[in-house]
């Protein structure tokens, strides 16, 4: 997706945050804004026109994760699905619960944690991560307690593309049947497969829009017979677990996206993959950059750096001036001040992590974009060191 | 105001003024401040030239490692004080940086401080000298 405005190209390399609406998927959708508005839970052609949709679309989702549809629960984002699995959860069990958590979770799964652990609901033990942010499985076995009810690890980091090691969790926790197991696959929807049964886990979190779908719309999968309490009361949609009239369109959306993800899956993973490695290797000529995250257990579409000496929104304002997108952890780029938990939970210094860039890929990079990033980026990151206290 | 930054900051950063040093000397204050919160670093040299038997900053630079906002706010600065007196060099606050930039995003205020920070310290540095 690169258009020429006078020279600049415009090079989107932030499809990590949110990536843009499929043509097809905005097409799947379009009629249920318009004339087929019905609500689901109405019995009229209208509605039942509505309901027939939603199905259509959990079924879709439900083949994807290879489970029944009635463990498919649509919800308003990733973000929404992962609190109703954590305090869900939490929630359902009679006395105080304990939680095992990693430390470099997407905050809402972080925060949610935070908020039971403060409020007095649940314990939590925050796992700990090596150097390329990888969990080990050893340490979630020995975290399990008396009281423990459930482990929550992400499949991809979303800063800096670790894969971890879910199935192997999964498979580990097939021993402990009173512990559920919990991942927020936001990132992994494109790239890998999430199968429920080989990935061993009971709950799942997705958001449309990192795969091509719209905003607003994501999905928890639920295990059956797993003990969870609604966190949204009110009428009896999603099976009774999600209050509130289906967003149509956008449920619609999520599980066109979802058929376009498994048609082209095999090439997208290939070809994102290949542009990432020529991206990773041009970026690291640059001297004084370190990848972060771990070589090869990462997913196809994320590249992130530490760049010595230079601040990682100084970084990305000199890109946005060419024309490129990416985003930072530093301290200064997250709006609360703190460097990012990720690469703090890796044991990189603030320092370090002051110089944080991420770079992630999409269906609709090129070659061309990727080389004109790497034409970019080397002088933006000398000008900068050049104006730092020596 | 929908943009983060105003034009003025952007400007600023794009094209900082006073970037470099100024050699150790005499007539030199060195001020260096880092800021504990964000990470940022700000170095600034003065070199204090008598006029009328006035001390005022004949020439200011300014190395930062920082964010927009640092840089922003380290080229407003070292221009707000070039050929001023000392005495009036002392005295600038981080607001009247931040109103020269046209406002800084509440998140990034302290950004300013660190340039006021780093005046003062180069004054005490070549007050220190005398």
């Amino acid at each position: 997706m690169n258009c020429a405005i006078t020279n600049t190209m415009k090079v989107y390399l932030d499809y990590a945050a949110t990536s843009p609406l499929d043509p097809q998927v905005l097409e799947a959708m379009l009629p249920y804004f318009k004339e087929k508005f019905g609500n689901a839970s109405s019995i009229h052609s209208w509605g039942q026109e509505a309901r027939e949709a939603v199905d259509e679309a959990r079924e879709t989702a439900a083949n994807f994760l290879n489970c029944g549809t009635q463990e498919i629960i649509f919800t308003s984002c990733a973000t929404e699905s992962n609190n109703l699995a954590l305090k869900g959860v939490t929630e359902s069990t009679g006395k105080v619960p304990h939680l095992i958590v990693s430390p470099i979770e997407h905050h809402c799964v972080l925060d949610a944690a935070k908020h039971l652990e403060e409020t007095g609901a649940a314990e939590v033990t925050w796992l700990p991560v090596d150097q390329y942010g990888l969990v080990d499985p050893g340490d979630v076995e020995k975290s399990i307690k008396e009281n423990t009810i459930l482990a929550s690890v992400m499949f991809v980091n979303n800063e800096v593309g670790t894969v971890e090691p879910i199935a192997e969790i999964g498979r580990m926790l097939k021993k402990e049947p009173k512990v559920y197991f919990h991942t927020d696959a936001v990132q992994a929807i494109q790239y890998l497969d999430c199968d429920v049964q080989e990935l061993g886990v009971d709950l799942l979190s997705m958001s449309a829009h990192k795969f091509y779908g719209p905003k607003g719309v994501g999905a928890l999968y639920i295990k059956k017979g797993t003990s969870i309490t609604r966190q949204q009361d009110g009428g009896g949609q999603e099976h009774g677990m999600r209050a509130g009239t289906e967003n149509v369109a956008g449920i619609v959306g999520l599980g066109r996206a979802i058929e376009l993800v498994v048609n082209s899956q095999s090439q997208t993973v290939n070809r994102v993959r290949n542009l990432r490695d020529r991206l990773i290797g041009g970026v690291l000529q640059i001297p004084d950059v370190k990848l972060t995250g771990h070589s090869e257990k990462r997913a196809p579409h994320i590249a992130s750096f530490m760049v010595a000496g230079a601040e990682g929104e100084s970084i990305l304002l000199m890109l946005n001036e060419e024309g490129i997108a990416g985003s930072s952890g530093s301290a200064c780029t997250s709006g609360i001040l703190e460097p990012s938990h990720v690469l703090t939970a890796m044991g990189i210094s603030p320092e370090l992590s002051h110089g944080s860039l991420r770079l992630s890929l999409g269906k609709q990079t090129t070659e061309d974009e990727i080389d004109y990033v790497l034409e970019k980026l080397p002088p933006i990151i000398e000008g900068l060191r050049k104006m730092a206290p020596k | 105001m929908s943009q983060f930054y105003s034009d003025k900051v952007l400007e600023h950063f794009k094209n900082p003024r006073n970037i470099g040093s100024i050699p150790e000397g005499d007539d030199v204050g060195i001020g260096q401040i880092g800021n504990p919160v964000c990470g940022d670093i700000m170095k600034i040299f003065i070199k204090v030239g008598k006029r009328d038997g006035v001390e005022y900053v004949e020439d200011v630079k300014v190395q930062t490692l920082g964010c927009g906002a640092a840089i922003a706010t380290s080229s407003m600065a070292t221009e707000m004080i070039k050929g001023k007196p000392l005495a009036e060099a002392e005295e600038l606050t981080n607001q009247a940086v931040v109103e020269a930039l046209d406002g800084l995003p509440e998140v990034k205020k302290h950004c300013s401080a660190l340039a006021a920070q780093a005046i003062k310290a180069a004054i005490e540095d070549y007050r220190g000298k005398c």
